[in-house]
């Protein structure tokens, strides 16, 4: 390896325009010389700045620097010129996976693999992510509340957006409600951040609503979720707020494992 | 303010950790009355307090839980507290965050049973 190094700095440095230095930079970054990559490829962009393929290389050493927000950007704009870029679906997909959106991963592996159907590495790369997010599925817990006290009155996870994601609430006469209470949570959200901020109340924490028939308590169990927890009135409050307390750390078990 | 208003209303402030109290129109937010430490911007609080029991009532009523009596916003700096009365009014509390939210939740009850 040394050599072809030797080899491919000489014809560099005899032809500054040469693109191997495509080559030299994937070879010092799988060597694990990820600043000395760093530097060929930037310098290969300076010469060719509209080569996609620099550009992909770039994105790859920004991946092994640890700076994968940067080689995000970087994938991105290769996709805007080149909307089937094998290296860039790949480049994305992967950072897809590692954050654990395997559906995202897997459009973008698609992608690389119709880009050119006869690649090895694109084909085990899905086959890989597709039993990752068929053994997730199948793990999935079909209750994330199974067994809480009273689960079936009204124990509802759901994201910012208004959409149920796991338990149940009943409406008046039984029937089943959440999709319409995942709706009214999101316009309560967003008002409870519109009055604390309005009136630096700081990081709203929990809402507790005490109604005619019962009383409820909405929390957020992380970033992008909600936790609403409904009981008859005959339950305090505050018991609510402890029931409330284990609902939401069942609710972040719940979501840990979507994102595994 | 009256001073019937102004009588119930201290009640209410006088709860350590208490930093205002209003009674509020619930259909149109606007302020009926209102007892506030300097820096509480009393319209924003009516305004804000009725949209959200609003919103909150969207939610409660389509968990068979029916209409909000008290609710109560709690955030890092701060709290928000509210109960409804009759007549489509509500008394609302701005508090600090380590407040007695059960004694500020009698005061309220209280008051909206005066009110009415």
């Amino acid at each position: 390896m040394a050599d072809d190094v030797k080899r491919m700095t000489a014809e560099l440095v005899r032809d500054p325009s040469s693109l191997v230095f495509l080559r030299l930079g994937e070879v010092l970054r799988a060597d694990g010389q990820v600043e000395a990559a760093r530097k060929v490829a930037l310098t290969g962009l300076e010469r060719h700045p509209d080569l996609v393929d620099a550009h992909d290389l770039y994105a790859r050493i920004l991946v092994d620097a640890d700076d994968v927000e940067h080689a995000r950007r970087v994938w991105n704009g290769v996709l805007q010129l080149d909307p089937r870029h094998q290296g860039a679906h790949m480049g994305v997909g992967f950072l897809h996976y590692s954050r654990g959106d395997l559906d995202a991963a897997l459009d973008h592996l698609e992608l690389a693999l119709a880009a050119d159907p006869t690649n090895k590495s694109v084909v085990q790369a899905l086959h890989a992510v597709r039993d990752v997010a068929e053994s997730v599925v199948s793990e999935e817990p079909e209750d994330a509340f199974a067994g809480f006290e009273g689960q079936d009155r009204g124990i509802l996870l759901v994201d910012r957006q208004g959409r149920a994601l796991n338990g149940n609430v009943l409406g008046t006469e039984g029937r089943d409600t959440k999709d319409e209470v995942a709706a009214h949570l999101a316009g309560v959200t967003q008002e409870m951040e519109r009055t604390a901020r309005m009136l630096n109340l700081g990081e709203w924490k929990w809402l507790i609503v005490e109604a005619d028939n019962g009383n409820a308590h909405l929390t957020p169990p992380d970033a992008a979720s909600l936790l609403w927890v409904v009981r008859d009135r005959d339950m305090p409050s505050g018991r609510l707020a402890l029931l409330a307390d284990r609902a939401g750390a069942a609710a972040r078990t719940w979501l840990e494992a979507q994102h595994l | 303010m009256s001073g019937r208003f102004q009588g119930i209303l201290d009640t209410i402030t006088r709860v350590r950790g208490v930093r205002g109290a209003m009674i509020v129109a619930c259909n149109d937010g606007l302020v009926v009355a209102d007892s506030l430490m300097e820096g509480v911007r009393g319209n924003a609080v009516a305004a804000l307090a009725s949209s959200l029991i609003k919103h909150a009532a969207n939610a409660t009523a389509a968990s068979g839980a029916g209409a909000p009596q008290f609710l109560h916003l709690q955030g890092s700096r701060g709290a928000l507290l509210a109960v409804s009365g009759r007549s489509e009014i509500l008394i609302v509390a701005v508090a600090e965050p380590s407040v007695n939210v059960g004694l500020v939740r009698l005061e309220l009850i209280r008051a909206a049973e005066a009110v009415n």
